[in-house]
């Protein structure tokens, strides 16, 4: 079958080659090479800026209720206020600038699915590498509680915390990575299984390094790799969560909408016709998932080493 | 077989122990019931009795005891705002849930599965590459916000397909179905439609992948140089192997669509437990909430239970590596 | 009477189209085989003795594809044929057994479905009739109690017998031809023997030609009547198996015959042929083998052609010449 193999080799002959790159550099040509992760990437950039520069940007504090003027509510897309502020998206019923709306609720969406999916790594990827090192009791019991964890899916373990702990944004950050560590976890207790049985660690043994040296200096490196690619999928997801949550009304708060909650509140008033208080705020949505998923699918395939050619 | 049937069964049992564990404390530790229960307006003698008549005097390990007492009878107390028996208001919401779920299940699955066969079959074709970018749109919108759009265009727009609720419905087997009227049917679309667009994506994309996975492998060309037919080189031995992961996957995402109905529900004003639920979390109205939670363990546990047994029969090596 | 299969000047290329030229997997391959006869078709990995094969029954994967030469099977040009007339030749006429036979057999399909399709894709039969002869077939090739055997699952057999559950699929049409591609490589030298065993019976009784494609020059002196040495995609020795293997006139059949250990060179240094196989994508120009042979000159900077030298044929102007004692 080997001769099947010749298919990937160009037919280039052997030439001067340039000096090898460092692999960080080549990873991120390689990362480069995919029009669609390019676009993903620019665009996350700029969403990212969008959020951090917002109070900024915006035309209107969208959460200071002294800025809303209740005679400019429902308001259509282009329509000017009563003192020349042109409203490019519309308003709300509390006659708040979608605009501006979107642009800090972007801020509380990312924040939710940055915070959570880190933190949910860093726990996670703690009790895989813990569980791996220690293997006997330890590990199974973590396996387990990592096994029953993912038996349900994320949106009721969400529930299930957020029945426990009440509503609210910091408790969705809290029920998200009570429901998101466990995917780490297994990820990275598989990989670094698999490390752990190679020569170096088992040479770092004999040395009697300490555990902890091992474990972090020698099989955590190898396992950063899934994990970065998880935590950026997790991210997508967690704001995808959040939103959703947030539309249940299990989330922020009516006064200080995040994008899900805007989503919500434009809800009721879609029967009747004014989309727009839905519609904007689920465009960014959807563009910011749809760029860090791209992102995080290009990233899957150049961090992978078994796609290394 | 019978060995491992059981040892699965004490898996199960195991598994219910350790939610109702988790969900008793969540609730009755971390939160605090008598906040909950109890009028804040109430005076101490009320507060008294309403303390004594659940039983939050007595010591944490008898509470829970008298919960695993009750959960065994299926009695989670009466909901605060219905005055009804709990499991009884989320029973008589179920057929409404199963109904939706199933019919989106079958949406992902009628569109999913060839979608997918074909994407893999032929990756290289232009039709491809747009069912796969089209799955990654599936994967990346929000279903409630999708959800909302439908009811923007089919309802608001075009005025083709109703908004809120399940229609008339007919009685069958001793429960009410929507999908034997006709105007149920039209009540139902949207709504499955809309939670059936993640699961599309999921089965199509596994499907693909799966097809992929399997056309290089020698005994695919091997069946070819037996000189059998196309058709049932990709109807039987590539589906065979597909039904492997797509089986697992049916029965896990089955769970999680009456999970996510929560969302479809609250939408759609559809009668089902996702709204009940998301309705007592709002209200707090917790012997619904740990009903429901008890609920979904159990169902999920089953359904994990069904899919090892599914997964026996369909993979050979499964089954022998269970025998020896 | 003419070769039951006729191969001249095969070229199978990999990739290229739309006037660039792939990758020449095979190049300029011509040999016949006769009926009742078996060919061995020797060459290290990769140098295109598979494709070869997998060309002869147009199974190739893309982007491989045959560009150039002809196959006549029995009177038939397999390029002319179409999909379905292929398909009525594979495993009818033509069949194949593959080199790992853990990977040959669907493993969630028993042997008996696998057995029975086989039969059926040439034949309408009824099941019973094509289970039967799938029992009978097991039975040929040694396997015992046949009937348990197709209820089971492949992995429930260990290499060997799959490998005769392969062979047994193979002779189930008693096809004309049979290409077995290192067949007993992945195999214990003593079930290989076993398998070679019957495929000399094969032959023999059942006047079935067969092409060897193998690595092993052993299994071919014991095996073959007839050798065709390929390198690097192309032919660079054919004839009998008695001439070539005792006075080989390419130096690279030299240095494999010279590389294999034997007995009556017992304590000698093993002869290695210098050098690696060049890829296919680098050939060096002229004859490929230049880079490694001893006996390389500037003439070697053109790619000589087939000498023919009574029924035998090489690709060499230095070609070895046994000394006469």
């Amino acid at each position: 079958m080997s001769e099947a193999n010749v298919q990937d080799q160009s037919v280039q002959p052997a030439s001067v080659e340039p000096p090898e790159p460092s692999r960080l550099s080549q990873g991120i040509a390689e990362f480069f090479k995919s029009p669609a992760a390019a676009i993903g990437f620019i665009m996350l950039v700029v969403i990212c800026c969008l959020a951090l520069f917002a109070p900024w940007i915006a035309p209107q504090n969208p959460y200071d209720l002294m800025q809303l003027d209740i005679m400019d509510g429902r308001l259509a897309p282009g329509s000017e206020s009563m003192t020349g502020m042109v409203y490019y998206l519309g308003t709300d019923s509390q006659g708040r600038d979608i605009l501006s709306g979107m642009l800090y609720g972007l801020r509380t969406s990312l924040m939710v699915g940055v915070l959570s999916a880190f933190a949910a790594a860093i726990i996670g990827t703690t009790a895989g590498l813990f569980a791996a090192y220690m293997g006997r009791r330890t590990e199974t019991v973590i396996m387990r509680l990592v096994d029953l964890q993912l038996s349900f899916p994320t949106i009721l373990m969400a529930l299930m915390m957020l029945a426990i702990l009440g509503k609210g944004v910091i408790n969705v950050v809290i029920a998200l990575i009570i429901a998101e560590w466990a995917t780490y976890a297994r990820t990275v207790r598989s990989t670094a299984l698999v490390e752990r049985e190679k020569e170096y660690v088992e040479a770092a043994r004999m040395l009697r390094l300490p555990g902890w040296r091992i474990l972090f200096k020698h099989l955590l490196p190898n396992c950063l790799a899934p994990v970065i690619v998880i935590a950026t999928m997790q991210v997508a997801r967690a704001i995808g969560l959040e939103a959703t949550l947030s539309f249940l009304g299990l989330g922020a708060s009516v006064t200080e909408p995040s994008l899900g909650m805007l989503i919500s509140t434009g809800y009721q008033y879609l029967l009747t016709g004014l989309y727009w208080i839905s519609f904007f705020p689920g465009i960014a949505l959807l563009v910011t998932i749809v760029s860090i998923n791209l992102v995080g699918d290009r990233l899957r395939d150049v961090l992978n080493p078994r796609n290394a050619s | 077989m019978v060995t491992s049937i059981i040892r699965r069964l004490f898996q199960a049992i195991f598994v219910i122990v350790a939610m109702t564990i988790i969900v008793f404390i969540g609730v009755n530790v971390i939160g605090n019931p008598v906040d909950i229960l109890i009028n804040p307006d109430a005076n101490q003698a009320e507060r008294a009795r309403v303390i004594a008549h659940y039983g939050l005097d007595q010591p944490i390990w008898k509470q829970y005891l008298m919960f695993l007492q009750g959960l065994l009878h299926g009695d989670f107390g009466d909901s605060f705002v219905y005055g009804r028996p709990a499991l009884g208001l989320i029973l008589e919401r179920l057929p409404a849930t199963l109904e939706l779920a199933i019919t989106a299940l079958g949406i992902a699955l009628v569109v999913g599965l060839p979608l997918g066969l074909y994407a893999g079959l032929y990756p290289k074709r232009l039709s491809s590459k747009l069912i796969m970018s089209g799955s990654i749109l599936g994967f990346s919108l929000p279903t409630f916000w999708v959800g909302l759009m439908l009811i923007m265009v089919f309802s608001v727009e075009l005025g083709w397909l109703p908004t809120n609720g399940r229609g008339p419905t007919m009685e069958f087997l001793g429960v009410q179905w929507s999908f034997l009227t006709g105007e149920g049917l039209r009540h139902l679309l949207l709504p499955a439609f809309n939670l059936a667009l993640f699961k599309t994506s999921l089965i199509l994309r596994l499907t693909r992948a799966g097809v992929q996975e399997v056309l290089p492998q020698d005994y695919i060309k091997f069946a070819r140089a037996k000189g059998v037919r196309e058709s049932r080189i990709i109807g039987v031995h590539v589906f065979k192997n597909l039904m492997i992961p797509v089986v697992t996957i049916i029965g896990l995402e089955f769970g999680s669509l009456i999970a996510f109905s929560v969302v479809t529900e609250s939408i759609f004003a559809w009668p089902g437990m996702g709204k009940l639920i998301i309705d007592s979390i709002n209200l707090l109205d917790r012997p619904v909430i740990v009903a429901y939670l008890m609920m979904m363990v159990m169902l999920f546990v089953a359904l994990n239970f069904i899919i090892d047994i599914c997964y026996t029969i369909l993979d050979p090596r499964v089954r022998l590596d269970a025998k020896a | 009477m003419s070769a039951l299969l006729q191969v001249s000047n095969l070229v199978t290329e990999f990739g290229g189209g739309r006037g660039r030229s792939g990758l020449k997997a095979v190049n300029d391959v011509s040999f016949s085989v006769d009926r009742g006869k078996v060919l061995g078709l020797v060459g290290e990995s990769g140098s295109g003795k598979t494709v070869t094969g997998f060309s002869i029954l147009r199974l190739l994967e893309r982007p491989g594809r045959i560009t150039g030469g002809r196959i006549l099977f029995d009177g038939t040009d397999i390029a002319n044929c179409s999909e379905e007339e292929m398909r009525n030749l594979r495993g009818k006429r033509i069949a194949m057994v593959f080199q790992d036979p853990m990977m040959t057999l669907n493993p969630v399909l028993t042997i008996g479905t696998q057995m029975v399709e086989a039969v059926q894709a040439h034949d309408k039969v009824s099941k019973d009739v094509a289970r039967q002869r799938s029992r009978d077939a097991l039975g040929l090739v040694g396997i015992p109690s046949p009937e348990e055997r197709l209820a089971a699952y492949p992995h429930q057999f260990s290499g060997g017998m799959r490998q005769r559950v392969a062979i047994a699929i193979a002779l189930l049409h008693q096809p004309d031809l049979i290409i077995a591609d290192e067949p007993t490589t992945a195999l214990d030298v003593t079930i290989q023997s076993q398998i070679i065993y019957e495929f000399q019976r094969l032959a023999e009784e059942s006047n079935t030609a067969v092409i060897w494609i193998t690595h092993d020059l052993a299994i071919v002196s014991r095996l073959a009547d007839d050798i065709a040495v390929m390198y690097a995609g192309r032919l660079v020795e054919t004839g009998p198996v008695g001439e070539v293997l005792t006075d080989p006139r390419h130096p690279y059949t030299a240095g494999l015959i010279a590389s294999v250990p034997s007995q009556n060179r017992r304590g000698e240094p093993l002869h290695q042929i210098r050098g690696m196989t060049p890829a296919i994508n680098r050939l060096p120009q002229g004859c490929s083998f230049r880079t490694r042979c001893d006996r390389a000159t500037e003439g070697c900077l053109i790619m000589p052609d087939l000498i023919p030298e009574e029924d035998r044929a090489f690709r060499c102007i230095h070609p070895v010449m046994k000394e006469v004692a």
